[in-house]
């Protein structure tokens, strides 16, 4: 499909023109993935940052409470989780070599391996052979999601620290494949810049993935950029019925590749967009740094704002109550080698 | 009519209908399709196996008599097959499994030459194995080599409901192979089903077709009289097809013909 046919479509505001496409991604995501849909956690490790990026409530200019878990922290807030009937988890920090090198997140993975079958991280871009390292940890799944893929608005929105490197993070999905990450997630970050633009050169990035590493699970994430401590900072709006042609265009291209909804979203349209394409979702998430067990609510400095509260518990019930199948389990951690 | 039951590993199974328990949407959908359909053989991903959760874990919503064959999806290649499987007996599901690798998550086709791998180490180790193969002649030979219990070629892509995409050569593998061959993935009709029991198949294997239909329990129980019609259909010796009509007045005729006087 070419970038005209993607603006052809988004900009195509007829009622039926989006319940047609609507129609069409959610029996196709009903044959794939049934009515299945995954459940993961997050669990934010550090908010420490060296990156500046405009848009964000960790970066480095911001004068938040900085913090990073040791691992008796983590810990708790682990078995936190795996209480709450968690399985699989996604671990996240900011961008900060130095506060959560490789040896840190390696001894994160080891720890979580302990309450959880599925173990992914969304941390800042690394080498080969330090994904390596933490896929022998047990680490499976690498989050990253390269926010736009228009150089220009790039440049101007990450102004400083590692992150200004377009084409390291660019790359960096193809080095975790390289190192035998099962799944891999990729992502923009709608706002940013042309919506259009950047949702054609996301599926290019993907097939692109595909056709080098074929074996990996991959699934794409379209977070909008939202308000952080009501702070506006949107360029582009993305409202709910481009959104839903996103989601929807996503799944007829991509058949078999997974779609992630985050607690950004409101309840309402989340349980809306279950139907059409989504296969997981974050339940009882909170976006701050030791936030399940550690924090007052009133400390937390949270990455973005989220919409979506609910527990565990209320995700699960909400999904039954639907007919879709939560599923907590979509993996059984075995020994990773190459 | 089961005057022909079917025997995989010194086990018989009087039902030729295999089911897969991915994509319902509940676990009451799945145990009533599995009792609609009279399974007999099962099969489960370690992966969506979770033990610790009494009410979730699908294993508990599996009748006792129904044989379990756990599956090593999201196995990329024959070590990590190996490692499921051996976690899958450790966990206590037993020591029948279906090898599945797969190294391409867009056609999910599996790998024929790993799976062979697979197959010789875990048969070597006492597993009864049943290997998921895309249909090859040369394939199904060295899994028969290998130690496999059965051979499960592909009747089109996973979940596609296309049926009998590769017919000619599924029916290659029933004419050559002695172990029971089951078709698996693809099968999407009942009537697809049927078509796989008349060429012989001695079972069948569904998933996606009973998971997401309206009436899952329905449809299993139409699959299961779809596999024994196919199958008596297959005993009676059905008639063979032709191409074209049998011409009434044939051409060589008269060379049978009582010379005239």
């Amino acid at each position: 499909m070419t970038l005209q046919q993607i603006k052809n479509i988004l900009n195509d505001r007829r009622p039926e023109s989006v319940e047609a496409l609507a129609q069409d991604a959610a029996k196709l995501t009903r044959q794939q993935f049934g009515r299945a849909i995954g459940l993961y956690g997050p669990l934010y490790l550090s908010n420490f940052c060296s990156s500046h990026c405009t848009y964000c409530g960790f970066n480095s200019h911001h004068k938040i409470q900085r913090m990073k878990l040791a691992p008796e922290q983590y810990i708790k807030e682990m078995q936190y989780l795996h209480a709450q009937g968690i399985r699989n988890i996604l671990m996240l920090t900011g961008e900060s070599y130095k506060h959560t090198p490789v040896s840190y997140l390696k001894e994160a993975a080891q720890r979580a391996s302990e309450y959880f079958q599925g173990i992914s991280l969304e941390v800042h871009p690394m080498e080969t052979a330090e994904y390596k390292e933490l896929f022998a940890a047990g680490v499976d799944g690498v989050t990253v999601y390269q926010e736009t893929y228009d150089r220009t608005r790039y440049a101007q929105v990450h102004l400083s620290g590692f992150k200004k490197d377009y084409d390291f993070r660019y790359a960096t999905p193809f080095r975790a494949a390289e190192a035998g990450i099962r799944q891999i997630s990729l992502g923009v970050l709608l706002g940013l810049s042309d919506v259009a633009h950047d949702v054609f050169a996301l599926y290019q990035h993907v097939r692109e993935l595909e056709k080098s590493f074929p074996g990996v699970e991959y699934s794409v994430s379209f977070p909008r950029l939202r308000t952080v401590k009501t702070e506006a900072l949107a360029v582009c709006d993305v409202d709910d019925l481009r959104f839903v042609k996103i989601i929807a265009l996503t799944r007829l291209l991509f058949p078999r590749v997974g779609i992630n909804l985050s607690t950004r979203e409101s309840p309402q349209l989340r349980d809306h967009l279950l139907e059409i394409g989504i296969t997981r979702m974050s339940a009882g998430s909170n976006t701050s740094v030791g936030g399940y067990t550690l924090l007052a609510e009133n400390k937390q400095d949270p990455q973005f704002d989220i919409k979506d509260e609910r527990s565990v518990d209320e995700v699960v019930k909400l999904l039954k109550s639907k007919n879709f199948d939560p599923v907590f389990t979509d993996w059984r951690h075995i020994e990773n080698s190459l | 009519m089961n005057s022909s039951p079917l025997t995989i590993a010194g086990k018989t199974f009087t039902s030729r209908f295999f089911l897969g328990t991915g994509k319902f949407k509940n676990k009451k959908d799945l145990s009533d399709s599995i009792a609609a359909g009279k399974s007999e053989l099962v099969t489960v991903a370690l992966r969506r196996i979770d033990l610790e959760r009494h009410e979730e874990n699908i294993l508990e919503h599996i009748p006792a008599h129904v044989t379990l064959l756990t599956n090593t999806s999201g196995a990329r290649n024959a070590q990590e097959a190996v490692r499921i499987a051996r976690l899958a007996k450790a966990s206590g599901c037993g020591n029948w499994v279906k090898i599945e690798v797969i190294n391409d998550s867009k056609y999910l086709l599996p790998d024929n030459q790993e799976t062979i791998k697979a197959t010789e180490i875990l048969a070597a180790e006492g597993f009864v194995v049943l290997p998921y193969m895309t249909p090859d002649l040369y394939t199904a030979r060295a899994l028969v080599k290998a130690g496999a219990a059965t051979v499960m070629p592909l009747g089109s892509l996973i979940g596609s409901n296309q049926g009998l995409k590769t017919r000619e050569f599924i029916q290659i593998l029933i004419n050559e192979i002695d172990l029971p061959i089951v078709v698996d993935a693809g099968i999407g009709a009942p009537s697809q089903a049927a078509e796989a029991m008349e060429m012989g198949a001695a079972a069948v294997l569904v998933n996606t077709a009973v998971a997401t239909a309206e009436d899952p329990a329905g449809l299993a129980r139409a699959f299961a009289l779809a596999v024994e019609a196919g199958r008596l259909a297959y005993l009676s010796g059905l008639p063979q097809q032709h191409a074209l009509a049998k011409a009434s007045s044939p051409l060589t005729g008269f060379l049978y013909d009582t010379p005239a006087n």
